[in-house]
Parts: C-alpha cells; sequence; structure tokens
C-alpha cells in the first residue's frame, strides 16, 4: 500500500451514510487495512457501530471541559473498536448553538498536528448531510480527503444533495486534489432506483460506485450496534459491502472532477425516468380526467 | 462675521481628474460619485454617501462596533461595557476616544477600563453564552456600584448566533440591573454609522422600556438634554456652562460623562439639543414621537455660531432664557474677541482642509473662519445625504468635497493644495505632517481641548497657532534637498 489514502462520505442527512460507510469499514479492515474514522457529526453516531456504544468523549467535549485542544493528548480521544480499527468523533455543541464547523476544522487540525494520521492506512471523515458551511467543507478542502463517496438513493432529495455535494467538491477540485470517487447507492426501493443513480453518476461524470440492495439484516445489525460483517459475516449483505469496500480499495486515484448539473437538468431528469411529470403532461391528465367525469354524467344522464 | 472668499474651483476640478485617471475605470467611475466642487446648484454638495467602501483603497472607517462602543455607549460611565467576543476589539478600543469624566475609575465608573470575554475556539464551537452569564456574574461581584451594563457584540457573535438578548434578560431580573445587548457586530453596515444607529434603538429598547425609577424626579420648565456631546477633553462641561449661566438646566448629557440615570429621564426635558446629528438624531426623532419633546440642532464652535445657538436655543424659552442668552453672550464676547485679536494676525488667511466624521467637516468651519481662516477642501468618513445637505450652506463656492476619501486621494489633494492645516485622524496625521504640512487631530483634540464653548475657543485658537505657526517646519528639509 503506497502512501495514506484520506477519503470521505458525505450525503444527504438520514440516507444511511454512517452505516454505509462503517459496514464499509468493517469490510475494508478483513482486507488488512488500518483505518482511522472521524466522525464529523455534532451528534456523533458515525463510530456506533464499530465501537458497540455511542463515543461519549468527542474532541471537542473534551477540549471545552479541559480548556482547550491544546489541553488533549490523543489517548484521550482516540477508541479502538472492531476489528482495531480507530474510532475518534469531532463531537460539537447541542443543536442551536455555536459554530459545529469551526468545530470540525478543529477537531481535524488536532488529530493531524498529534499524529493521529500516523501509521494508518486509511483516513476516513464521515460528514453530516449537506455541506452547509465552511466547516463541514473542511475534509474536501486543503487536500484533507483525496475522494469523496457520495452516498444516495433514488429520492429527488437525496440527488440533489448529491449534486450540491458535487457543487462542493468542484469549487476545491483545482485548488486542493480532491476528486469524486463515486456514487453510493444505498436502495430505498423507489422505481428506477438503479437506472437513476446511474444517469446521474454519469450527468456528474463518475460512476455508481455501487448499489446496494435494501435487507432488513443491516436493521438487526445496527439493533445490536453491530456491522452487518460482525453480526452476519456470512450473510449476502455482508458480501454486498465487502465489494464495495474492494471496489473503494481499488479506486485509488481514479477520482473525477465532477460536472455537477443545474435544477432544471435535474428535473428534466427525472421527467425522463417519469418520476415527476411535466405541467404540460398534468395538465393532459387532469383534462382527460375531466373529461372520462364529463363522459360519465352524460352516459349517466 | 462670516467670511467672504471662494475656492479655486477650476483647480478643484482638475484635481478630481487627475485623481481619477489613476484609477482603473470601473474604481474611476464609483470614486467620481464621491467628489465634487461645492456651489454646484445641488442641495447635497453633489456627492453620494454611505455607501460600502471599495476593496484596496484604504478607507479610514471604522465599523458598528466603534460606532456603538466607541462612541455611543462607550463613554456611559457608570455602567460596564463588556465587548463581547476575541479579545482584540476590546483591546483596541480601551481608555475609549478621550471621553473625560468624573468619578472614582473602577469604583463607580468605569470609562477608561475594559472588560471583555476574550472568546476561545470552545467558545465558539459551544457557543458563548455560559461565558457571557459568569462575565455578568463577575462583573456584580467585582463592581457592585456599577448601574448597568452593556453587551457589545463583536462579529463572531452574530456569526454563529449566541443569544445575548435571552441571557441579558435573564441576567437582567436575576441581578435587578439593565442588562443591553447591543447587536453592533462590524459586518454589518458599511462604517461606524450603523453603530450608532443601532446603539440608539437599544436605548429605546432596552433602557426606555424599563419601569421609571425616577418618578421623585421634579422637572422645571427649563429643563434640557444635550445630545450627541462626548465631552472629548470636556467638551461637553464647557457646552453645559453657557446652558446653565443662561438659565437653563441641563438634567442629562448624552454620552460625554454620564450616567444611566440621565439616559433613564432624558424624556422628562423639555427640549433635546443636539450636537453631533449623525450619531443620535435617531433617539431624538424617537423620543419627539414618543414623548413629544422638541430637538434642535446647535453648534458650539467658534463665537459667531455659539452666539447664533445660544439665541436660537433662548426661542423655544420664555424671556427669563432669551436675555439669559444674551447676558451670556455679553459676558463672553470680549473674552472672545481677545482670541481674535491675538490669534487672527497669525492665523488669517491660512487654508484649511478637514476630513473628520460626521458632523465637524461642517461645524467647525465657522469656528476656523472667525480667526480669519478659510476652509479650501471638506469631507466626511461616514456621512449621510442629510449631513451633505447641511454642509452646502456652510462651505464656501469652489470648495472640495470628498466622501469616503481613500488615502490616496487624500495624499494627493494636500500635496497639490497644500494647505496652511489639515485637521483630520490619527490614521493620516502622520503621513501628513511626514509631507511637511501642519497638522491637528479633530476627532481626539490632540491630547488637548475642550473646543466648544467660549472656553474651547480660546484654546482651539491656541491649538491651531501652535500647530501651524510650529517654527519646526521651517527647520524640514527633504532629504534630496539637504
Amino acid at each position: 500500500m503506497s502512501g495514506l489514502r484520506q477519503i470521505a462520505f458525505y450525503g444527504k442527512g438520514g440516507i444511511g451514510k454512517s452505516t454505509t460507510s462503517q459496514n464499509t469499514l468493517a469490510a475494508l479492515s478483513e482486507l488488512g487495512q488500518k483505518i482511522l474514522i472521524v466522525g464529523c457529526d455534532p451528534k456523533a453516531d458515525s463510530t456506533r457501530l464499530i465501537l458497540h456504544a455511542k463515543a461519549q468523549q468527542t474532541v471537542l467535549h473534551l477540549a471545552a471541559e479541559a480548556g482547550s485542544v491544546e489541553d488533549l493528548e490523543l489517548e484521550d480521544v482516540l477508541r479502538s473498536g472492531f476489528n482495531g480499527i480507530q474510532c475518534v468523533e469531532s463531537g460539537g455543541p447541542e443543536p442551536g448553538v455555536g459554530c459545529a464547523g469551526r468545530g470540525v476544522i478543529t477537531s481535524i487540525n488536532f488529530l493531524e498536528e498529534n499524529g493521529a494520521y500516523d501509521d494508518m492506512d486509511y483516513i476516513v471523515y464521515d460528514v453530516l448531510g449537506d455541506v452547509v458551511c465552511g466547516g463541514f467543507a473542511m475534509p474536501i478542502r486543503e487536500n484533507k480527503a483525496q475522494e469523496i463517496y457520495i452516498v444516495m438513493s433514488g429520492e429527488m432529495m437525496a440527488m440533489y444533495a448529491a449534486n450540491n455535494i458535487s457543487k462542493g467538491i468542484l469549487k476545491y477540485a483545482h485548488s486542493g486534489g480532491v476528486r469524486l470517487g463515486g456514487l453510493i447507492c444505498n436502495s430505498r426501493q423507489t422505481d428506477l432506483e438503479w437506472e437513476l443513480a446511474d444517469a446521474l453518476a454519469k450527468k456528474l461524470g463518475t460512476k455508481l460506485i455501487h448499489f446496494l440492495p435494501r435487507d432488513n439484516i443491516v436493521q438487526h445489525a445496527e439493533l445490536r450496534r453491530m456491522t452487518v460483517i460482525e453480526y452476519a459475516p456470512d450473510s449476502n449483505q455482508a458480501n454486498e459491502y465487502r465489494q464495495l469496500a474492494k471496489k473503494i480499495h481499488d479506486n485509488s486515484g481514479k477520482g473525477c472532477i465532477p460536472t455537477p448539473i443545474s435544477m432544471e437538468e435535474l428535473e428534466e431528469m427525472l421527467m425522463e425516468f417519469g418520476i415527476i411529470k411535466s405541467d404540460e403532461e398534468m395538465i393532459a391528465e387532469f383534462e382527460a380526467k375531466e373529461a372520462a367525469k364529463a363522459a360519465a354524467a352524460a352516459a349517466a344522464a | 462675521m462670516s467670511l467672504d472668499y471662494t475656492n479655486d474651483r477650476e483647480f478643484h476640478e482638475q484635481l478630481i481628474e487627475e485623481v481619477l485617471s489613476h484609477y482603473p475605470e470601473k474604481a474611476a467611475k464609483r470614486r467620481r460619485k464621491h467628489l465634487n466642487i461645492a456651489g454646484d446648484g445641488t442641495s447635497d454638495c453633489g456627492v453620494k454617501s454611505n455607501i460600502k467602501s471599495m476593496p484596496g483603497v484604504m478607507t479610514v472607517r471604522g465599523c458598528a462596533y466603534a460606532g456603538s462602543k466607541g462612541v455611543v455607549w462607550g463613554p456611559v460611565k457608570d455602567m460596564v461595557h463588556i465587548s463581547h467576543g476575541p479579545v482584540g476589539c476590546g483591546q483596541y478600543s480601551w481608555a475609549q476616544r478621550r471621553n473625560y469624566y468624573t468619578g472614582t475609575t473602577g469604583i463607580d465608573t468605569f470609562g477608561t477600563m475594559q472588560f471583555t470575554s476574550d472568546y476561545q475556539e470552545r467558545d465558539i464551537v459551544f457557543g458563548g453564552d455560559k461565558k457571557l452569564r459568569e462575565i455578568i456574574d463577575e462583573i456584580e461581584m467585582l463592581f457592585p456600584l456599577a448601574k448597568g451594563i452593556s453587551v457589545q457584540s463583536e462579529c463572531p457573535v452574530g456569526l454563529i448566533g449566541d443569544d445575548i438578548e435571552a441571557v441579558s434578560k435573564e441576567k437582567s431580573a436575576e441581578i435587578g440591573k439593565p442588562i443591553v445587548p447591543v447587536r453592533c457586530e462590524g459586518f454589518r453596515g458599511v462604517s461606524q454609522s450603523l453603530g450608532h444607529h443601532i446603539a440608539n434603538d437599544t436605548i429605546r429598547d432596552w433602557v426606555f422600556s424599563r419601569e421609571d425609577e425616577h418618578g421623585a424626579f421634579e422637572s422645571t420648565p427649563y429643563d434640557v438634554v444635550v445630545i450627541g456631546d462626548y465631552n472629548i477633553g470636556g467638551d461637553a462641561w464647557s457646552s453645559r456652562r453657557l446652558l446653565e449661566e443662561m438659565g437653563l438646566r441641563v438634567i442629562a448629557q448624552w454620552t460625554g460623562d454620564s450616567t444611566l440615570a440621565e439616559l433613564e429621564r432624558a424624556p422628562k426635558a423639555k427640549l433635546n439639543l443636539i450636537h453631533c446629528y449623525r450619531s443620535m438624531n435617531y433617539i431624538s426623532r424617537h423620543m419627539e414621537e414618543k414623548y413629544g419633546t422638541p430637538w434642535t440642532e446647535f453648534n458650539f464652535f467658534g463665537p459667531s455660531r455659539i452666539a447664533l445657538s445660544l439665541r436660537h436655543i433662548a426661542s423655544f424659552f420664555d424671556d427669563t432664557i432669551k436675555e439669559g442668552a444674551e447676558r451670556v453672550i455679553e459676558k463672553y464676547t470680549p473674552m472672545a474677541n481677545a482670541v481674535v485679536e491675538r490669534f487672527k494676525p497669525r492665523l488669517e488667511g491660512k487654508k484649511v482642509m478637514l476630513y473628520v466624521g460626521g458632523l465637524r467637516p461642517r461645524h467647525m468651519i465657522n469656528a476656523f473662519e472667525d480667526l480669519g481662516m478659510q476652509i479650501v477642501g471638506a469631507g466626511y468618513e461616514f456621512a449621510h445625504k442629510d449631513d451633505y445637505q447641511r454642509t452646502a450652506s456652510h462651505v464656501k463656492d469652489g470648495t472640495l468635497i470628498y466622501d469616503d476619501a481613500t488615502a490616496f486621494e487624500l495624499e494627493k489633494f494636500i500635496e497639490a493644495i497644500r494647505p496652511d492645516l489639515v485637521g483630520s485622524g490619527i490614521k493620516e496625521k502622520y503621513p501628513i505632517q511626514k509631507m511637511g504640512v501642519p497638522f491637528r487631530q479633530v476627532h481626539s483634540w490632540d491630547y488637548s481641548g475642550p473646543y466648544h464653548g467660549y472656553d474651547g475657543f480660546a484654546i482651539f485658537a491656541r491649538d491651531m497657532d501652535l500647530a501651524i505657526n510650529n517654527p519646526v517646519w521651517g527647520m524640514l528639509k527633504a532629504p534630496w534637498a539637504a
């Protein structure tokens, strides 16, 4: 393995980003990779399945207690989980106060400066929801993550978020070295989901790196605070994650500069797939309905 | 009284063209709107004002925090003003602007002290409300005689959305004193001017809204408030003396050497007298609407304007006050004449350029003219249209007008005009003196003052003489000419 690889998972909130990333990374650890997960979400739930518990000690909370990050030691914040995966949660304020974005910047700088990245094969950032401000773009900026993987589904808002995140990547692609690694579709079993995800990937100039089918076993594992890899290593879903892990592992240096599309283009795409209808179609349908009603009324009379 | 002279319109027009020719086209187009020659028939000197400065031009404007903490709130001496945010803003505005006050600093007055919440990384990330509560508790413990607290927001407070209003309400109820949250984050507005406005609004919303604690206060028909005098070098004191001598009772000074009680009882006045219109017209208009208190502007720079103002103020009152005004004018005129007699021969015909904040470029003109001096150029940092409207009648035909002048423009103008004196601020002082041009600070009075009132005029005349006729100017040699 040549050098340190840094990747990040982004995607719309609630899409299954943390679940997908932890399962995939558990699988990656089976390939003998040394991994550090950096949770960049004030909710601090990016490492729950690896640690079998919600991390209580986040960088920012400990720093606030001690005075500042300068007063912290790496051991205070690093936790070892499944298969030796190292975990750290940035943490942040409770909703409605302070600046979580600044917190992400503070934590990442602390980890780097204190050697948390030494002797690792992978540094993985799990970042909350959309890219809402400069702080949450930190892993994209300044040559932190080399590849970004966007977790999405066939739902319109998830695709919308994926497109937005691509805009963030594009913004820094030329100044730093960040690239879009690909889309990961975490199936919601919507209509024509694979086709849509694949089409969006093509529009963005990237690839649908993997399509994860929906499987309840993920839920079962999650309730036990485990990844599927650990809970049901022989299951079909575990193999799906292993495939994804392998693909990401082999994808090194193959990321692209995304070509995000406009909102109109995105809507047009959805229309092409018949997911949403054009105004003309809706009017035609409405008129047909009205005509049918009138015909029925005429027939009754 | 008023001097009769005109300035060289053609030369000044050429100067503007020359300066603009150095700018890129777009910048020249924008800056052209802020430069003009007085006497072109427009009511507002024909310049645009109160517009965002261009990046890269080195404007000397301040920020909203400077307008609130540095100007309006800072001088309220028996309150503690917290510079809420990282340490720099408080550190660099420490000790205020030479707003003189009486009292025992650190016991019952706090004007020259610096209080800051000194935001650290964790306050940004987790919000600074907890720290604000702690600071208020500490202030209450260490300075029990403080009558109230104001929270002067620095930029990060607004960026992270700290709820300083909630903390202020909660702690105010707890300590039983007013706590005023001021949203004067520096990134708001185009200059310190918005900070004045925001500060005025907080007096309305957080001071006037409180229960009247001055019920026992006995009004007289002669109660006035001096508004917009920050007592720089004792200005408000020398103004107050004249008003009192003519029979008025000054029940409050806003905000030079003022107390919270003076803010609170101002609505009981019969007339509000405004010196600095720019920074406090807002609250004066509010008091007129809400309490029916009329307001009027006055000018205590130089004997001719002082006499005019005294009579104008007296016109709002009965004959006792009118007679009082005449008495005061009669009493001090010989003194003023003696000052003119002594200094006019040394200052007559000297040319002056002014570049100040929002009031003095018009207010000081007559004081100079009383000494036979001529104003060739005048400009404001942060004036609005109504200030330029008030300026038009004070400046002579051909006077160079510059709004939010850039460092480059000011330097070029001074270089070409070579006035005998420039009156401006600390940022301009040293470059201009190095050009061999006499200079006086007319924000802070250069460690001197007062300049208001008859007393102040004597000091003003002496200072201008000291600056202009200082023998040092004859000893300067350019290095290449030595």
